[in-house]
This record gives C-alpha cells, structure tokens and sequence, in this order.
C-alpha cells in the first residue's frame, strides 16, 4: 500500500497573494440570515454553500446558535464568492431579518450600501436608520403563509427566504431545486411540496427594480471540478475512517458530540463500533482498551472533557500506545461559552497530562484540513506508538466549506490486526528502535507474553525503577517525538520572504490571517504571514523565518495572560528567547475580523 | 517483525506455564490464594494461552496481571473496567479478566462497575475485597465496617460501607458470586461458574490483608473458629426442601441474603441470562454489513462524498 496523502492538494494561488481587493461585489457577497434558531436558516444557508461547491465557486458559512435548547436568536452567514473565500467575511453586504430583534442586533454588521431585507410582518424599521443602506421590505411571514395555503403557521419561511435570495443573485434555480428535492424529498411528498410551494413563492415575488445586474454573482473560477461541501467535525469523521479507525467511545459534549454521533452510525457499516460510554475517563479507557487491542482507535472531547482524559493519555505516553483524540475547542475555563470559539485548550493539548508526557498536537487550518489532519494523526499515532491531539475548533466544527473531493483510492486504508508469532526476540520498547505491540491474541514464540504497564519498565516492559532506565526511557519518549519534528517542513511564508511584519498564526484562525495579508499588501504595507500545523512538535527552523522580520506577531483566540503572551506566543518565545515575538490575543468568542487584526498589528507596532 | 511459526500443537496450559514473577505481595496475603484458584481453573478449561487476557486497575490486589504469564494490561487506577470493555467488545476472540480490590472497584471505578454492569459487557471480574486500602497503607474503604480504624478514621469509620452484593444486583451484573480466599474449591466454583457465563460476571473474594486488617474474615473461616454458610441454590427436584432453596434469578431474595449480617452467606446470589453488549452491537454491525452489502472502505466513503456534491 502506498503511503497516503495527508496534506490538501495545494491551491492555485498558494503562495502568492494578489493585490486584488478581495472585497469586489460582483464575486464576492456575504448573506447574513439573522432569526431564530427554529426558522431553519441553517438549512438555507447549506443550500446556499452545496449550490456554490457545485458551482466552482468558494464558500464559507458562519454561525451562531443559541446554547438553550428552546431556540433563541441565531444566525447563519454565508460568504460566496467566485475566488478564494478565507473568512466568513467581516461584514454583511446583504442582511435578511426575520424579526425586531434580529434587525436590532445586526443591522451593524451590514456594510454602508449594503442591502436589508427585513419582514415586514416584524420588523418596523427606525426613524433614525442609516441612509445608505437600501430597505426591502417583504411581507414574509404572510406571503410564506398564503403561499401554503394558510394552514401551516409560519414553517417555510426559510424556503420563501431561499427563492427571493436566488431570484436576487440570480442563483442557477434548477441546481438549488435538486439540492431542495435530495433533502426534503427524503422526508415526504407533503414535507417536498410545502418547500416547494414556498421556495416558488419566495422566487417569483415582486421585488421592484431595486436590484440591478450588480446583484448577479459571478461564476466561480475554482479549477476543481470534483468538490464536496461539508462541515469541519464531518470531514474529520471521514478522515477518521480513511485514516483506518474502527473502534472508538466517547462522551457527548458540544461542540464534539456531532463527531460522536456520526461515529455511532457510520461505523458498523465498517463493521467496527463506537461506543458512548458513561463519562470521558471510561471514553479514554475503552479507547486504551481498543488501542492495547491492536487497532487504531479514537476518542473525543471538548476542553472539559479532554481535562478528564488527561490521567489515561499519560498512560497512554508511557505505554506507548497509538490513540487519536480529537479536541474541539470551546470557550472556557469550565462550561464556559459552550457554543463560542477559542484556542485555549493548546497547554492542556500539549502539556495537560501528569509526568513529562510527550505527544503530537497538530491543529487542522480549515474544513479541507479537517479531513486531512484526521487522516494525518492516525497515521502519525501509529507510526510513532504514541497518542496524537487534533486541536480543531467551534468555528471549523460548525462552519461549512467546499473543496477539492479527496482521491478515496490514494486516501483511503483498510486496517489489518496484527496477530503473526512474535519472536523469542520480542522486545516492545528498544532503547535504540521503534515501539512494538503484542495485541491479545498474538502467539508468543519464546513463551513470555506481555503485559503492558505505566510503571517505569525496561526494554521488555517489564516495570523497573531503576534511576537509570527511567532516564533512558524517559528520553527515548521524548527523543522518537524530537524524530518527527525532523519530518516537518517549515512552514511557507505567505507573501515576501523578508519585511517589516510576519504574522504567525495555528488552527482555524488561518483564513482571516491570510486574508488580512492580502489586504495589507493591497495597501502597500510589508506583511507577510505563516500558518504553523504541527503545534507540537513543532517545526525547526522557525528562528530563520523570525530573523527577516522586524516584528513577528501571533495571532490567537485565547488570552495574553500573566506575561502579555497567548499560548503559541509563550512556547515560541520560550523556544527561541526572541522578544521581538508579540502578541495578538483576544477571547470575545468570535472569529476574528481580518480589520481586527490589522487594527491589532498597528497597535502592537506603534507601541514597540 | 521477527516471528517464528506456532508450535503444530498446541501446548497444553499448566499452572507451570501461566506463573510469570513471583507475586510481590506481602507473606500471608488472601490475593496469593486467589491467584493459585485462578490457575487451576484456566488449568481446567484450557483456554488458549495466547487468548487469555488479564487487566487490572492499581493497588495491591491490581497487580495480579503481572504474577499471570498471559497477555495483560496493568492500567490506571479505578478503570480497569472500561479499558476490559474495549478488549472485549473489539476482540470476541479473546478471553477477558479484570481483577482489582474495593478501592478500585467500587470507589473510584464505581461509576464504571455500574455501567459495565448495567451493558452486560462479557468480562469475567474478580473483586479481592480486603475491607482497606492496601497499597497506599491503611486507608478507609468503601466497603471498610463503621469503627474500624484507619489512617483516615483514627477514631474509626464512620461512613456508612457499602453492600457488594446489593450494588452489583441493582447494577445489573448478570453474574453475582460471593466467596472467601480460604475456601479455595469453593473458589475455583465460583471462577469457573463466572467464567462460564455469558455476560458481565463478578466473584467478590473476601481476601484478607494480613497487614492492615489481619483477622477481617475470620468469622467466615471455620478454621478461625468462624461459619462459611453457603447458599443452597434451587435444584428443581419437586422436593419440599427446595421451596426453601435460593432461585438465583429471584433479585429480591439476593437482596434479602446480601441482608444478612456479617459473614453472611456465599455462593451465587443472582445469575441471569440477558443479551451481552457484545452480542448486541455485533447485531447492529451484522445487519449494517448485510445493508451496505458488504462495501469496502473506498466505496463506503466514495458513497458519502458523492452525496456532499
Ligand atoms: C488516580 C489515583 N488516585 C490514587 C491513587 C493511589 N492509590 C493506589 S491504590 C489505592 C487504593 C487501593 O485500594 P484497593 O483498590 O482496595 O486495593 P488493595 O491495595 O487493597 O488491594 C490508591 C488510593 C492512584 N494510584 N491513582
Ligand atoms: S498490604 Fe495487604 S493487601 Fe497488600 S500485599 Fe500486603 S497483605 Fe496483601
Ligand atoms: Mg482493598
């Protein structure tokens, strides 16, 4: 079997931003849906991102969800655009309100000569209202009723809301009808008929000539042809079971419990099992359970969870037994904002555990990552008998993006149990080779059989307390992770090899990062930006890249802390003592905004 | 990977066979009896060397997998049984034992018995249960007796002990047995019964710590001068006396036994046969598989991409 790809097929314009604004009307627009989370605007806005992934065009969705169960204000973005899409987009050009409330709440987030759509049936608009945006008003509510013939209260509006934004942008109305027909089709005729109804009514209402061919979005230029459209814990389900993991258990919690409940059902068509088991200590056990069994296993968390987990991936360094967790990041400390987006789970990632417990946390970049980092720590877990920590997050959990279809052939492994003799010579832990495992089941030529422990032990596993051996062993831990840190490129620096500013960033926040490069550069400013995966280990030779510039900024979602410093800032700089690292940190539970981030650099380089 | 072809046929299991190191317990130790009842056992059915599969959590009693020449896994303390679930649901081949002391089982891994319990996971799970913490020196248990002295109750236990016997019945173990590390055959009765069922089985040991708690069982131990009572179980003889006997699938008459006052009483006190976990999901997978028709990985995968499109 060749060895698979773990990394994204690489993009057109990789590594060279052009100075095009990246904000052009004509191919770009981002739709705010703001309502309440039982409108269905969710569902409308996955039309919306399937429609551009298989329309060569780019996608990415944001959006926010109440944390009580009942409903509650929402909404749901959708960035389009005909070229590369980094971020859900700092500002709506196009804002649909559902009620009061919503238009209250967002009408800030629609840039000047935006577009408000708003329900008249709700929303009266304000004496005092910004000039230059345009007001639509649509009896939404009514018109969506009388479309379904006044029996079904207010369900469908969502639909009505479809047409009107396909009639206004002119979307391809057969593509969306398929994609309409695959997903109500499955819930009845009566369920197809009444979106249908809906949708019709909402495409052929009269507007009025406010919208002009401006509003036409152009087609895409992607190159791919072959895209899917999906969400970032989805594409990590599939990376999961590319990557060859069959058993799995974990706890249900949020943002993670999605990854969990796919899981669940699409493993016994593997013929394997994830099991919920009673709490995130049993989760990490049975994971253990499977590990020590001899397959490739997963478990799961988010922040609070991956705190309980922390005792048994100790375990799992010293045992040196492969094991992929997935984390997905959360606002914290505790219960926190369950439903917010932050990055400050990477010192419990990589330092949480008890002892000195060395192990591998890479942090995928966007939903394409997703799959292929999931894909990538199996095989890393196994390569090097050791757990692996997929440090993703809220935003790419929930968010959706199209991309290019991965190869299934060249991706794709069915996992093998190695049960074969092992040898008189069986030595699972060689001071000077690689980990061996004897899973249950496995004959044992010369008679002794294993038994895997967390004691201290020597070359054979057997426990030892020997000052010396624990020595050895405890570099033999550190050193076959040190191996691997051999293995990363450095990363690429985005925009010029030399200048005043490089931006330094890890996981999701690497769209805005990008995009905020490009704008920069558009305005003649020296920025450059690199994106790090491997958090730890992490790449050598970073110190060369830090030397072009005159200020190297990292940009994280977590908090600067006693010392001024976020996360990643704080290794880098104990890494390399270099103080001309700075930070740029905040944990409102967003995403960041690309302005946000170069209001922030100005800052940081005014003041330094 | 060197290997080397399995012997034509295979060995017969010997006790000889299955010591590995010498057991680093304290002279006079209950758990020695213990291990010596489970040897004989395996001695008895012969299982597959290499299909025996030993785990345990930590403590004195928790180090059993390294005095048992099988594959095993000495894990973390108070989750031997999850770490067992995960053996024995991806691995029906092989034969599961956990062992462990009170500490283990029913303090910090309570929340696991239960759940292991109430799944039915097939595992076979020895309790030495020694009233006290061994290992980290003379602590109260949970299952300690109000006013026994320990480092944590100077003055004497005043936590209420739990019943064993109670929690695993209400737990839903499907194998509940009870029985002292002096009654060596009535032991290996109790190993060989758990073994042979079907489902999550326990055997609780009342196994003495010389150390912290000499002379804990002996009213259960005749030669202490004490009374080992056994359950008679029902043998479905149309006989007046076995009206009197213990049906072990009745859970209210295990309660009522698991009443008694100490000794009390040994022998199986429940015993059910239910579908285990494993049985279960293999039938969700099995009629997963038939549904997909047998795909392989690619095309499952092919299959759910083509529907993100
Ligand atoms: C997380 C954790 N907490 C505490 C301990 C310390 N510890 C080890 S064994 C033990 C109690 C053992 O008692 P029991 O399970 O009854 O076993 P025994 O030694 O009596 O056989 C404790 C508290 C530990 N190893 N790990
Ligand atoms: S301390 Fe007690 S339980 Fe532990 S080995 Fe010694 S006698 Fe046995
Ligand atoms: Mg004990």
């Amino acid at each position: 079997m060749s060895a698979p790809a773990t990394s994204a097929p690489k993009n057109e314009a990789d590594n060279n931003p052009s100075s095009s604004n990246p904000q052009v009307d004509l191919s770009n627009a981002v739709i705010r849906f703001a309502g309440d989370s039982q409108d269905g605007i969710q569902t409308i806005g996955g039309f919306l991102a399937k429609l551009a992934g298989r329309s060569a065009r780019e996608v990415m969705t944001y959006m926010t969800i109440p944390s009580t169960i009942s409903g509650g204000p929402s909404i749901f973005q959708v960035h389009l655009g005909s070229g590369e899409v980094l971020s859900a987009g700092d500002e709506a050009d196009f804002l649909v309100t559902f009620y009061q409330h919503s238009y209250n709440d967002h009408i800030a987030s629609l840039r000047h000569g935006g577009v408000c759509l708003y329900d008249t049936d709700h929303v009266e608009l304000p004496e005092d209202r910004d000039k230059d945006i345009t007001y639509v008003g649509v009896p939404i509510t009514s018109t969506t009723i009388e479309a379904l013939g006044g029996t079904a209260r207010d369900r469908g509006k969502n639909l009505f809301v479809l047409g009107l934004v396909c009639q206004i942008f002119r979307l391809k109305r057969d593509k969306l009808i398929e994609i309409v027909e695959r997903q109500f089709g499955r819930k009845g005729e009566d369920v197809l008929r009444n979106a249908m109804l809906a949708f019709d009514a909402g495409f052929s209402y009269q507007i009025g000539d406010i919208f002009s061919d401006a509003y036409t979005l152009r087609e895409g230029t992607s190159a791919d042809t072959h895209r899917i459209t999906t969400d970032g814990n989805t594409a990590i389900v599939f990376g999961l079971l590319a990557g060859g993991v069959r058993f799995g258990a974990g706890y249900p919690i949020t943002p993670w419990s999605t990854i969990m409940e796919q899981l669940r059902s699409e493993l016994p068509k593997y013929g394997g099992m994830f099991v919920q088991a009673e709490d995130e200590l049993a989760a990490v056990s049975m994971a253990v359970g499977f590990s020590f069994s001899g397959h490739i296993a997963v478990t799961g968390s988010s922040g609070p969870g991956l705190s309980l987990k922390m005792e048994a991936l100790s375990y799992a360094t010293m045992a040196e037994l492969p094991l992929v967790i997935i984390n997905v990041q959360r606002g914290g400390p505790s219960t926190g904002l369950p439903t917010s987006v932050e990055q400050s789970d990477l010192m419990q990632a990589i330092y949480g555990s008890h002892g000195d417990c060395p192990r591998i946390v890479i942090a995928p970049k966007n939903v394409q990552d997703c799959f292929y980092t999931a894909l990538e720590a199996c095989q890393l877990a196994k390569k090097y008998s050791v757990p692996v920590i997929v440090l993703t997050d809220q935003a790419l959990a929930t968010r959706i993006e199209a991309f290019r279809e991965p190869v299934v052939d060249e991706v794709v492994i069915e996992p093998e149990l190695d049960l074969e003799t092992r040898g008189e010579d069986f030595k699972p832990y060689p001071l000077d080779g690689e980990t061996r495992h004897a899973p249950p089941g496995t004959p044992m030529a010369g008679g002794k059989y294993p038994v895997v422990t967390g004691l201290e032990h020597d070359e054979w596993g057997h426990p030892s307390s020997s000052p010396e051996l624990h020595q050895k062993m405890t570099i033999r831990r550190r050193e076959k992770i040190k191996a691997f840190a051999e293995e990363i490129d450095l990363p690429e620096i985005f925009g010029d090899e030399e200048g005043d500013v490089l931006l330094v960033g890890w996981g999701s926040t690497w769209g805005p990062i990008r995009e905020a490069t490009i704008r920069a550069r558009s305005q003649d400013r020296s920025l450059s930006s690199i994106h790090i995966r491997y958090v730890n280990p992490l790449p050598n030779g970073l110190e060369t890249l830090f030397a072009r510039f005159k200020h190297v900024i990292v940009v994280e979602m977590n908090d600067e802390g006693l010392y001024g410093n976020g996360q990643l800032a704080t290794l880098l700089r104990a890494r390399y003592c270099d103080p001309k690292i700075r930070s740029l940190c905040k944990t409102d539970g967003l995403t960041y905004r690309v302005r946000e981030i170069l209001k922030g650099v100005d800052a940081i380089v005014a003041e330094s | 990977m060197a290997t080397a072809s399995p012997p034509a046929e295979p060995e017969k299991l010997t006790k000889k066979a299955l010591t590995a190191d010498h057991p680093t317990w304290c002279p006079g130790c209950g758990d020695f009896a213990v291990l010596a009842a489970f040897f004989k056992v395996l001695e008895k059915l012969q299982i597959p060397h290499e299909k025996i599969v030993t785990i345990a959590g930590i403590g004195c009693s928790s180090r059993f997998p390294y005095f048992v020449n099988s594959h095993g896994m000495h894990f973390i303390h108070g989750r031997a049984l999850p770490l067992a679930t995960g053996v024995s649901l991806s691995r029906p081949d092989v034969h599961v034992f956990a062992f462990g002391g009170d500490g283990d089982g029913f303090s910090i891994g309570g929340n696991h018995l239960d759940h292991a319990a109430r799944k039915n996971v097939n595992i076979t799970y020895v309790i030495m249960d020694n009233f006290v913490y061994g290992l980290t020196k003379k602590q109260t248990s949970p299952t300690s007796p109000l006013g026994y002295k320990s480092k944590t109750d100077p003055t004497g236990a005043i936590d209420r002990p739990i019943n064993p016997m109670k929690r695993l019945v209400s737990g839903g173990a499907s194998f509940v047995g009870r029985t002292h590390a002096a009654q060596v055959k009535h032991m290996m009765e109790m190993f060989e019964r758990a073994i042979r069922h079907n489902g999550f089985s326990v055997v609780e040991v009342l196994s003495e710590c010389v150390v912290f708690y000499p002379g804990a069982f002996d009213q259960g131990n005749p030669r202490k001068g004490g009374e080992f009572n056994l359950i008679e179980e029902k043998q479905y003889d149309n006989t007046p006396e076995d009206e009197e006997r213990h049906d072990v699938t009745d859970e209210a008459a295990a309660y009522a036994i698991a009443n008694l006052p100490f000794p009390g009483k040994f022998g199986v006190f429940y015993q059910e046969e239910r579908p285990t976990k494993n049985q279960l999901e293999q039938k969700w997978i099995d009629s997963t598989r038939e549904k997909v028709g047998s795909a392989t990985a690619a095309q499952l995968i092919q299959q759910r991409f083509d529907s993100l499109k």
